[in-house]
């Protein structure tokens, strides 16, 4: 589903990413793990289509399809989804519209009619329990005066409303109290399924305790230097980056 | 420095007021052709404003007098049946409607209208007439022609204008809808002239329509006077759609007594040029005095915003809210200015102006100024010039929407901040309507135009509406 091939990624000359390898199938969760700086949120943007990145080298491939052929709102379309580690408050667009809008682009874009009132306001309902939002949606504006956890869980409701085949969820734990946390958790477990994928990125082994990868990739400097299952999770909340940073400089030697 | 044809447009002026005087005094009352003489004398000294004054900065006006400009002294339009050539589509919009034509009343059901409450509505020409006392106890009180020029050479010429009487503790149920329209095969220069009184725990509101039927140059100069006695509340609309050769400028001077609550919003949707000047007098304590604004403008449209708010009585509010999105080579001014006296302690000011640029050409010049002399006191002002919010644009970019449909998201959804302070339901539909289709491109002069189409071909008055 998602290839990511000796990628290089750069800011205002300033290399973030040094050539990164990452593959994800169809059915898999794949945990991204590191320290602040590592590049995490940088390869979740790239992969978005965030503008503000240099790909010095490397390719991405989605579905078959060279990512960089295609803006954002085609990914987007295409079944990619970004859950953002800090959602924007957009005052005055209100979720529903925003979300009613967002749902027939794709429509549009796969070549089906639009979906009619009716039907997207019982869908926004449905999804809206599967995360528990109590609030009306229809008069607030998108993460305007939302708390840090209403964000988050404002994230995986979009991200419910929007069926992706590809989901990163962007540091979805960061801000979030334990009960915030299961009730993100428990919406992505929901969302599972045989022909989607999800790349978790976090800094804590929290999270995994409820959503349960299949890989746990660490990522230091700009590369992954150790791949794993879940235990490698467990591993690093025991015994720290600096553990692996040693390992590898044993491993150079 | 006056430029030449400045002057010269001055002095025909006063040329035209030596000669036209018998026709220009008509039937006014020995009061007003006093204030009249006493703004003559002033629009004499001071002539017409250039960017040397304060208020005129960046709002050149020297460019646009540079027409041979025709004059009507007396009143062509009475007679003229406006439903021909223009019917407002606000739908579910109930109003008393009244209309002006190239600045003059049209006269289509009487005059003056004496409702059963006691209000008066109609032609302030027919007002000087009729009710003589009511006019001059108010006419003149509220513009301040020695430090506004354009109001001194509208009070100079005053003629007609609108005309709004409520007596004390009436409420006018249906809004008063003033549409304005400029419509002529040669350049005009038309100074209409308001007055509203609204008496004592009296409720009013005012939607007050500019549009240009013509592609022809026109230049307005309009002054309206409102007063609002105590416990009174006022809410006055100004939608401004006209031609990309019209000039407008709008003095208005608003007069608040004790506990009487205002709001006024201006939508400028269109307008070759366009200058409103809010200055606002709060003479006695416990007022509210809210200050709405949005401008659209594009291609070399330029819009100047002047609010002035002077509180000389305590614990009182007033709040300004403008807002602009401007494209191409379009300009803006915004310069508040909220002065509290000495005494107006427990004064609460606020001031805000926010401008979208969406173009490296367009400009903004934004002034907010506070003046504050009493030490009890809650003000805040603020001013933004900047593009729509890259981030935004990202995140909404990131759900699938196209580039373009989400920069409309984010303007219409600027746009609305001050949408939503319209009270009335249809209204605000229909403005929000409006401001889509104008930030969507659908929407230009032509819309409202009986023309449908950019031909420059002078308008008769014989079009057929049952076409549109």
């Amino acid at each position: 589903m998602l290839q990511i091939k000796n990628l290089t990624v750069s800011i205002h000359g300033k290399p973030i990413i040094k050539g990164l390898n990452l593959e994800v199938k169809e059915g898999e969760v794949h945990a991204i793990m590191g320290p602040n700086g590592s590049g995490k949120s940088t390869l979740a943007s790239v992969i978005a289509g965030r503008e503000v990145f240099d790909v010095d080298q490397g390719e991405i491939s989605y579905m078959g399809k060279n990512i960089f052929d295609m803006p954002a709102e085609t990914r987007a379309r295409e079944g990619l989804f970004l859950g953002f580690q800090y959602p924007v408050e957009i005052p005055g667009v209100s979720i529903a519209n925003f979300m009613r809008t967002a749902i027939n682009e794709k429509r549009k874009y796969l070549g089906l009619d639009p979906m009619t009132g009716a039907e997207f306001l019982r869908l926004m309902e449905e999804k809206k329990k599967m995360v528990e939002i109590h609030s009306k949606l229809t008069n607030r504006s998108v993460n305007e005066g939302f708390s840090g956890g209403e964000k988050k869980k404002n994230e995986i409701f979009q991200m419910a409303m929007l069926e992706p085949r590809l989901a990163i969820l962007d540091e979805t734990d960061s801000g979030l109290d334990i009960d915030a946390l299961k009730v993100v958790a428990n919406g992505v477990n929901k969302l599972r399924k045989k022909d989607n994928a999800t790349i978790v990125i976090t800094h804590y082994q929290r999270l995994l305790d409820y959503i349960v990868p299949d890989f746990v990739h660490v990522l230091l400097d700009g590369r992954i230097i150790k791949s794993g299952n879940k235990e490698l999770a467990m591993e690093l909340e025991e015994k720290g980056y600096d553990w692996i940073k040693k390992e590898t400089a044993n491993d150079a030697v | 420095m006056e430029t030449t044809h400045t002057s010269l447009l001055k002095d025909k002026f006063l040329e035209l007021y030596q000669k036209e005087q018998e026709a220009i005094r008509g039937q006014a009352t020995p009061l007003v052709n006093r204030i009249r003489r006493n703004a003559l004398a002033r629009f004499r000294e001071n002539g017409f404003p250039t960017t040397r004054q304060e208020h005129w900065r960046f709002t050149d006006l020297s460019p646009l007098l540079n027409t041979e400009f025709a004059f009507d002294f007396s009143n062509q339009s009475r007679n003229i049946d406006v439903d021909k050539i223009f019917t407002c589509d606000v739908y579910d919009l109930d109003t008393f409607s009244i209309t002006l034509l190239n600045g003059w009343f049209v006269y289509k059901h009487a005059p003056l209208t004496r409702l059963a409450d006691g209000t008066i509505i109609g032609s302030l020409a027919k007002a000087m007439e009729i009710y003589p006392a009511i006019v001059d106890q108010y006419i003149g009180k509220a513009a301040k022609t020695d430090q506004y020029e354009m109001a001194a050479l509208n009070t100079a010429f005053l003629q007609d204008g609108l005309f709004i009487y409520v007596p004390d503790g009436v409420e006018v149920e249906k809004p008063v809808q003033l549409i304005n329209i400029v419509n002529a095969d040669h350049p005009v220069f038309l100074q209409p002239r308001h007055l509203v009184i609204a008496g004592k725990g009296a409720k009013l509101t005012l939607v007050h329509c500019d549009h240009s039927l013509t592609h022809n140059i026109s230049f307005t100069n309009t002054v309206m006077e409102l007063f609002a006695e105590q416990d009174a509340v006022v809410d006055h609309y100004k939608i401004q759609n006209k031609g990309r050769n019209s000039a407008l400028v709008t003095n208005n001077f608003f007069h608040q007594k004790r506990n009487s609550r205002l709001s006024s919003n201006i939508i400028t949707l269109n307008g070759g040029f366009t200058k409103n000047i809010m200055d606002v007098s709060i003479s006695q304590p416990d007022c509210v005095s809210e200050h709405y604004g949005l401008y659209l403008v594009d291609s070399n449209q330029h819009v100047d915003n002047l609010v002035n708010i002077d509180h000389m009585a305590a614990q009182s509010r007033s709040d300004q809210l403008y807002k602009g999105i401007l494209d191409d080579e379009a300009t803006a001014v915004f310069s508040g200015k909220v002065l509290v006296r000495r005494h107006a302690q427990q004064t609460q000011a606020f001031q805000n102006n926010k401008n979208i640029l969406l173009t490296d050409d367009a400009k903004a010049n934004t002034q907010p100024h506070l003046e504050i002399y009493a030490d009890d006191v809650k003000c805040s002002h603020g001013a933004t010039v900047g593009q729509l919010d890259p981030e935004a644009m990202f995140y909404l970019r990131s759900r699938g929407l196209c580039e373009r449909t989400a920069r409309q998201m984010m303007m219409i959804a600027f746009a609305n901040e001050v949408v939503q302070k319209i009270s009335i339901e249809a209204l605000q539909k229909r403005i929000q309507n409006m401001v889509e289709k104008r930030l969507k491109g659908e929407l230009s002069i032509c819309d409202q135009c009986v023309l449908h189409c950019n031909s420059k071909e002078p308008t008769t008055f014989n079009i057929d509406l049952s076409k549109l």
